[in-house]
């Protein structure tokens, strides 16, 4: 067990991983953040850093099934932080201004009966990454790039 | 609380056996919208819901929480076992409203995120 401060890896050493969003899956939607939240917790990665880093990726993930056509995840771990990048060929997010407002949603109604869609998941993960950057452009997808230091 | 002694007070049944029943739950969130539930940061947590869908027992699992009750009467589906047992997180379903059984809970000492 590793603590708050520690690097989990050696210097110049770098555990990349790529996932598969499926669309429209719910059963599976979760999968890669489950796998890299594993992953997190065998390399000793600090529980408070485990949880915000879940949580933001699990955002992301869960965007990608609902509004965009299920997509990818490509995640990159150093020693001292893990990024994130979630991307979809979805719709694009037309008023990025708006989305990141809490309770702005466009999700429709079958997406709130899931428990989601209530307009917090950007601002969610705003709160949880150290660093979030979305790239989107309508009509061809968006990129949504996390950051999260481990001390 | 033990999982066990959570499940006695809501007149509960338990759906999964791989869950750590050892565990002292202290706190707990009611909630359908599972934005709400990962505003929550309490250690050893249990979710009441009224929400049955796999994307609960995720929620769970992001959260670290050890146990879910759904209310009103409502029951998970076998893929949410199975999904949950893997996952360590138990599940049961009671009758009573999500008010009620968070009162009951109250009542025992279980408390929320508080201030």
């Amino acid at each position: 067990m590793r603590y708050p401060g520690a690097w989990v890896l050696d210097m110049g050493q770098v555990i990349i991983r790529d996932y598969d969003i499926p669309a429209d899956d719910f059963l599976a939607a979760g999968e890669a953040s489950s796998a890299v939240r594993k992953l997190l917790s065998q390399l000793g990665v600090a529980p408070d850093r485990i949880k915000r880093t879940a949580i933001a990726m699990y955002e992301a993930e869960i965007n990608a099934v609902i509004h965009g056509h299920g997509g990818k995840a490509h995640v990159e771990i150093s020693g001292d932080r893990i990024t994130i990048v979630i991307s979809d060929e979805g719709p694009g997010i037309e008023d990025l201004e708006l989305a990141m407002q809490e309770g702005y949603s466009t999700a429709p109604d079958s997406i709130r009966e899931m428990g989601f869609g209530a307009g917090m998941g950007l601002p969610n993960m705003k709160k949880h990454a150290d660093e979030l950057v979305i790239n989107t452009e309508k009509g061809k997808g968006t990129v949504v790039t996390i950051t999260v230091y481990f001390k | 609380m033990k999982i066990s002694e959570i499940a006695t007070v809501l007149n509960a049944e338990l759906y999964t056996t791989n869950h750590d029943a050892e565990t002292d739950i202290m706190s707990a969130c009611s909630a359908d919208l599972m934005s709400d539930v990962m505003a929550y940061s309490k250690e050893n947590a249990l979710l009441l819901t009224g929400l049955v869908n796999p994307q609960v027992i995720r929620t769970a699992e992001m959260m670290e929480m050890k146990a879910i009750v759904f209310v009103r009467g409502k029951k998970p589906q076998q893929a949410m076992i199975e999904l949950a047992e893997e996952k360590r997180i138990a599940l049961m379903s009671t009758e009573y409203p999500l008010f009620e059984a968070s009162g009951r809970l109250y009542q025992c000492g279980i408390r929320g995120h508080g201030f």
